[in-house]
């Protein structure tokens, strides 16, 4: 994650970064950031901001309030335009232009093209190249897309749910094509995704957010490493005490028994089954509980003006997180 | 060369998947010393995976002398003469099959067995 070049190790920094369109905050108070090289999942249900976040690192929305870096530059500076590239969900193509003449414009636009790049990922999905783009499969076309996404050599790639409405097969080599070629450059990737199974294996980083707020962020690893699904009977009302020391995300009782989603201080006492939860389990807990506390790992965390060099320590949870079960 | 294989309702973390199917590879005589694994980059574009997480199986394997990573080359099967040790005879797994057996006979089933492994796991070793 450190970078030789004395450049931002920090993709994507936030800070109090909001936006309201009219009266509709749609994000907001949204400190997070993502390191460089990360390929960092957005999760959260439909409307939570993922993507205004993304309109806004592409610049194509403009923040109301806080601030957003690129690799340590503010968003707004031109001379970042050539190092993000961004692909929207309904991946805008000409349709009446063929595969090569997509290219081309890719070609003529961007002052970093790397055909060989846009090329080879066009070539491995065996696509013609006089091909018009009208007439390819919504894989066909995901695959032109990230070939001119990739083309134009960014540093940081946004995708908005690059794998929706496609197929199991194409979804499968979009998602190894885009991985492949990320580590290939050393791209840092920024993606939303319904895909839970998807986010879990695909993504190193994670960012969750409900409501405009962030509710998670940080090393996927470390944030399932977190938490404890806790299953027991219960008797009394309301959470059992030993539970209810440790931070309880939610919480639920189906007749006697009672299941918890929770991030343990100290060993969970009691007469109590905990297991990891998986990812899917603890998004789900978040989405369903706007109360529950956000938990943003030390390499997520954006505090005071000289984050950049307090950042190293990693395996460390928010302060008043002591993670030990 | 091998593929690796994630199952994804496996529960077991993706990084452990692939140690456990290089040594199996190993121990099958489908890897053999000196062969070269797939790039992460590969590793990727066939199952999906992020490529970190084939990057940190590779290290463990490296932990465990099985592999040698070559910079700007590739992570390659060790040649070295004298065989480290796997995980496979140590005898750490010996005293855990006991241990398993011992809790079957005890009527313990597996998320009972799996529950307790975890526990002691993240006693042991936390936030890996």
């Amino acid at each position: 994650m450190t970078s030789a070049d004395g450049a931002s190790r920090w993709a994507v920094e936030a800070r109090g970064l909001g936006k309201c369109f009219r009266r509709r905050r749609a994000v907001q108070d949204f400190s997070v950031r993502i390191p460089a090289g990360a390929v960092c999942g957005l999760v959260g249900p439909n409307g939570a901001g993922k993507s205004t976040l993304l309109g806004m690192a592409a610049r194509i929305i403009r923040p109301t309030e806080g601030s957003l870096r690129i690799f340590g530059s503010p968003v707004d500076d031109p001379a970042g335009l050539a190092d993000t590239a961004f692909l929207a969900q309904d991946k805008p193509l000409f349709p009446q232009f063929t595969v090569e003449e997509t290219l081309r414009l890719g070609r003529e636009l961007n002052p970093r093209w790397d055909q060989e790049a846009a090329e080879r990922i066009v070539r491995s999905g065996k696509l013609p190249l006089g091909a018009r783009v009208g007439s390819l499969s919504g894989g066909q076309r995901a695959r032109v897309a990230l070939a001119l996404a990739f083309g134009k050599r960014p540093r940081l790639l946004l995708l908005d749910e690059p794998m929706a409405e496609l197929d199991p097969l194409a979804a499968h080599e979009i998602g190894g094509l885009l991985l492949a070629e990320a580590a290939e450059q050393g791209t840092t990737v920024v993606m939303s995704s319904h895909r839970l199974a998807d986010v879990a294996t695909m993504c190193d980083h994670l960012v969750a957010v409900a409501g405009g707020r962030v509710r998670l962020a940080g090393e996927t690893d470390e944030l399932l490493a977190a938490h404890r699904l806790v299953t027991g009977v219960h008797l009394t009302e309301g959470v059992p005490a030993e539970i209810a020391r440790h931070t309880v995300v939610e919480s639920r009782t189906t007749g006697r028994q009672l299941t918890a989603l929770i991030r343990p201080h100290g060993p969970v006492e009691g007469d109590w089954k905990t297991v990891e939860p998986s990812l899917e389990e603890v998004l789900l807990g978040y989405m369903r509980s706007p109360a529950a506390p956000p938990l943003l790992t030390a390499a997520a965390r954006v505090d005071g003006p000289h984050d950049q060099e307090a950042a190293g320590s990693h395996g460390q949870e928010q302060e008043d997180e002591e993670v030990t079960a | 060369m091998v593929e690796f294989r994630i199952d994804r309702q496996s529960g077991m973390a993706a990084y452990l998947q692939i140690v456990q199917q290089v040594q199996e590879a190993l121990r099958m005589g489908i890897l053999a010393a000196g062969d070269q694994l797939p790039t992460a980059a590969r590793v990727a574009a066939v199952t999906k995976l992020n490529p970190n997480t084939t990057l940190k199986a590779y290290r463990e394997l490296e932990h465990l002398g099985l592999v040698e990573a070559r910079p700007g080359v590739g992570t390659f099967v060790s040649t070295s003469p004298a065989r480290p040790r796997t995980l496979a005879d140590s005898p750490l797994r010996g005293e855990l099959a006991d241990w398993m057996g011992r809790a079957r006979r005890e009527g313990l089933d597996w998320t009972d067995v799996s529950a307790l492994i975890t526990a002691a796991r993240a006693e042991h070793y936390p936030a890996v």
